[in-house]
């Protein structure tokens, strides 16, 4: 049995994997190490996790704007997200997952993705299923 | 967003796959922002230059454009890490040189202009009253729609540059007249003459207003430096694209519903907030970087001194240029004061090397202590010079 949800897709692609959902938004600039891909923002709900090969789900992006050139250095170094699930994108977040290839859907209900549920998402349509 | 057929082959990498990641970029963004199609721009202000942030990511995506990738526009840079040629007397490591040097060349490779300043109003980017342009660089963006009558989006580092390779943008946000009305009036009955009182004039507002377009009141006069540091600040401080200024900027706007009101007691107050360093080792003057009348004014306080701490003048190299021409530079390097084009003390990598930072700009002020964890004093560049050569 699987949930499909749409949302609008903002950079294509396709992936699949296990979500990590923060309810907090994530600033890739100073916010993440792209070296391990840990989260280093300090008190930041997924401070210490590491989000590569996630489905990466949090409210929006925030920080500076160097955070697009981040993402793009993550997935250089294959420690970035698999997918990018926003409940509202803005500029920083959606340059960085369209430059660095980065599947990403936002205009998503991220509070009905569960943390640790596997996702399938197919960011050409801007659907995601929850399996 | 509709469409010409010239922007779909660019959208499908007929022109080149730097012109095809760069209309992703602006056609991502124009779906996401509710724009209904792209237009033309006039220049390009691209920020994101200093390698200190940028890192290797960002200098690999530069790479990769610079492949195929050429400006269609005017394009110019914002300040890079360093001098590119003086750095070594400004203590930077070769290391640091060698890949901020990569950054510079890639731009090169692109047809940038590769003058690396904040102002580029004062080195040729100057397009006419009304045109439309993408510009990075928060400063700038802020001078740019308020003082100049351009209109720009405040773009990040890689949305500019898709502009640059493509001569585009969406239009949205600021493209649009009815977003550039006024929000929210400001009376000021505060007595703003300074550059200290415009900066924090533009703290104030900025604390109070947040990213809202207000309509000013009171200000009796305004010239271009203090105009300069008021765009800094406001941007810095409250994170506004446009203002009005009412007998002084040249945009029309209705009057808006709402006021607040800026007394002496909240620009005393910015200037005590800005102020929090006992001990100053760095003077550091042009952020943004000083115009031409600034720098002879320099000259002219430094002349037969001599400095006894570590004083960088920040300029555009253009202007640097004249001051050459005029003998400024000799003034101010006999005096033992230092140039530094290209950069300022708030993008150069300066942290550990000095403690206290003192400056005529609360722009300053805020990257000093973020960037290079300095503590800071906050006066005018007479006072600068007088504490400098005591």
């Amino acid at each position: 049995m699987s949930e499909t949800m749409k949302g609008r897709p903002v950079a294509k692609g396709k992936a699949e994997g296990e979500a990590m959902v923060s309810a907090d938004g994530i600033s890739f600039y100073g916010g993440v190490e792209p070296e391990t891909g840990k989260v280093v923002e300090r008190g930041h709900p997924l401070e210490g996790k590491t989000v590569t090969g996630k489905i990466l789900v949090f409210p929006t992006g925030k920080g500076s704007t160097v955070g697009s050139y981040v993402l793009y250095d993550m997935k250089k170094r294959g420690t970035a997200p698999a997918a990018i699930i926003n409940k509202e994108i803005e500029t920083i977040i959606a340059v960085g997952a369209i430059i660095s290839e980065i599947p990403c859907v936002d205009k998503i209900e991220i509070e009905m993705i569960k943390d640790g549920a596997k996702v399938e998402v197919d960011a050409d349509s801007g659907t995601l299923k929850l399996l | 967003m509709e469409l010409t057929s010239e922007e779909k082959d660019m959208l499908e990498g007929k022109h080149g796959n730097a012109v095809r990641k760069s209309m992703e970029i602006l056609v991502a963004l124009g779906n996401i922002f509710g724009a209904k199609q792209l237009i033309d721009v006039a220049s390009v202000q691209i920020a994101g230059v200093s390698y200190h942030n940028l890192g290797e990511a960002g200098l690999g995506y530069l790479s990769e454009l610079a492949r195929d990738g050429k400006v269609r526009v005017l394009t110019t840079l914002n300040p890079a890490g360093m001098d590119m040629e003086n750095w070594k007397n400004l203590g930077i490591s070769p290391d640091f040189a060698e890949k901020q040097e990569r950054v510079i060349d890639a731009f090169k490779k692109m047809g940038v202009i590769t003058t690396c300043t904040c102002t580029p109003y004062f080195i040729g980017n100057n397009p006419r009253f009304g045109e439309h342009v993408s510009w990075s660089e928060s400063s700038a963006v802020c001078y740019a729609n308020s003082v100049l009558g351009l209109k720009t989006n405040r773009e990040g580092g890689p949305s500019a540059l898709a502009s640059a390779l493509t001569g585009k943008t969406p239009e949205f946000g600021m493209h649009l007249d009815e977003n550039r009305q006024a929000e929210i009036a400001v009376n000021v009955s505060a007595d703003i003459k300074t550059v200290p009182d415009f900066g924090a004039l533009g703290y104030a507002i900025g604390k109070k207003i947040g990213k809202n377009v207000p309509l000013i009141k009171g200000i009796k006069n305004a010239g271009t430096e203090e105009l300069k540091s008021f765009c800094a600040s406001i941007a810095t401080y409250g994170g506004t694209a446009l203002f009005h200024m009412e007998g002084i900027t040249p945009n029309q706007t209705a009057e808006p519903g709402e006021s607040v009101d800026i007394a002496q007691q909240d620009i005393d107050g910015a200037k005590a907030e800005l102020n929090d360093a006992d001990e100053i080792d760095l003077v550091g003057i042009g952020c943004p970087h000083l115009s031409l009348k600034e720098v002879s004014e320099v000259a002219r306080m430094l002349e037969g001194k001599k400095v006894n701490k570590e004083v960088w003048i920040c300029v555009a190299r253009p202007i640097k240029r004249i001051a050459d021409q005029m003998g400024y530079t000799k003034i101010i390097e006999d005096s033992g004061a230092k140039f530094a084009c290209d950069t300022c003390m708030a993008v150069a990598p300066l942290k550990g090397r000095f403690r206290g930072l003192a400056t005529d700009s609360a722009k300053g002020c805020f990257y000093g202590r973020g960037k290079n964890s300095f503590k800071t004093k906050f006066a005018t560049i007479p006072e600068l010079i007088e504490e400098a050569t005591r």
